[in-house]
């Protein structure tokens, strides 16, 4: 369990690292002309590619950051192991919801 | 032993008395030359407080049985000699950090060597004595792997270094995690998968924040944190890639 854990992380750290540099990359870009929603949505909206990325970006990072929650709250807070598991499962769930919600708002 | 120059010099020592519940207790002792912290706590015991427990054995850096916290730094007493250490002619010992006090200077080492054990740290060949003995080539990367770690004569200096032990009680520590190392790279041992797996789970490998406290103070010499960082990309390389690790 552990040790998949640690390879998961690395494995989507590894996924995360180029995908941030693009985001980055593409925020520099979007705002140079000024930056509205209407802008964004004509850029995103029916984007199969945008929404591939964004989508491997937010599952990414789904899975990338509760287990760095887990080891914190692990070593941080006298909680039991089975209530931080729970925790960082739950705020697991809420990055992968919120993110594809709002990755089908932009690309939808 | 001769005096030294100033042979009226005197070490103030201050030196824990009592379990974890304590207090230190202050020696005056004659300063000396080539004088080790060893000595001074063997000179307290013979000649001011006969009661004074500590644990000692070879005298010079084999065993690995007089570990102490010394102003604050865990170090083999038998290596140490006071000029090194003692800041204005005063010394305080201390038993190691992060094991339980059972009387003065003596901690108890069992939960060490349990979580040495925990880490997959028992050798289990598969020849039996019908066999030739197994021809291990000295400059494989494997097995100079396993000899850059194979020294640690188990004193407890890097488990007392290390914060995350202080602070994980799960952490299995520098030491046990540097025996796995070894282990998994010595291909006479039959049990390398469950090695790497025991020093890969819970308490193991993952919880090291890589602090370098357990290679700065280790007295031989050895990275425990090169055996760490090996062993994570061991199990990486074994997840992904397959290998047998």
């Amino acid at each position: 369990m552990e040790r998949r854990l640690f390879g998961l992380q690395r494995l989507t750290a590894m996924v995360l690292a180029p995908l941030v540099l693009v985001h980055l990359g593409l925020v520099l870009v979007a705002i140079r002309g000024g930056l509205t929603a209407g802008e964004i949505l004509a850029r995103t909206q029916g984007s199969v590619g945008w929404a591939l990325f964004y989508g491997l970006f937010v599952v990414a990072v789904a899975i990338h950051a509760p287990i760095g929650i887990r080891n914190v709250l692990r070593e941080w807070t006298g909680l039991a192991s089975r209530a931080v598991d729970c925790l960082a499962l739950g705020f697991g769930g809420l990055l992968l919801v919120v993110g594809l919600r709002a990755v089908w708002a932009v690309v939808g | 032993m001769t005096d030294s120059a100033a042979g009226a010099e005197q070490l103030t020592v201050r030196v824990w008395r009592g379990a974890e519940e304590g207090s230190f207790a202050t020696y005056h002792v004659p300063a000396r030359a080539n004088q080790t912290v060893l000595d001074v706590v063997t000179e307290i015991q013979r000649h001011q407080a006969p009661d004074l427990a500590y644990r000692f054995a070879c005298r010079v850096g084999v065993c690995g049985s007089c570990a102490m916290t010394v102003n604050g730094v865990p170090r083999w007493t038998c290596r140490t000699h006071v000029s090194r250490v003692a800041t204005g002619g005063a010394l305080t010992v201390e038993p190691l950090r992060n094991l339980p006090r059972i009387r003065d200077l003596a901690c108890d080492m069992a939960p060490f060597f349990d979580k040495w054990k925990a880490a997959g740290g028992r050798f289990e060949g598969g020849a039996t004595r019908a066999d030739l003995p197994a021809k291990v080539n000295p400059a494989s990367a494997k097995r100079r792997a396993a000899d850059a770690g194979i020294e640690c004569i188990n004193c407890g200096v890097c488990y007392a270094a290390c914060d995350v032990v202080a602070w994980d009680a799960e952490y299995l520590g520098p030491a046990a995690l540097l025996r796995a190392w070894t282990l998994v790279n010595d291909e006479r041992h039959e049990g390398r998968r469950a090695t790497l797996d025991k020093a890969m789970g819970r308490g193991g490998c993952g919880s090291c924040h890589t602090l370098g406290s357990c290679m700065s103070h280790c007295p031989v010499g050895l990275s425990p944190t090169e055996g760490i960082a090996g062993l994570k990309r061991m199990s990486l390389a074994a997840m992904f890639l397959g290998g047998s690790g």
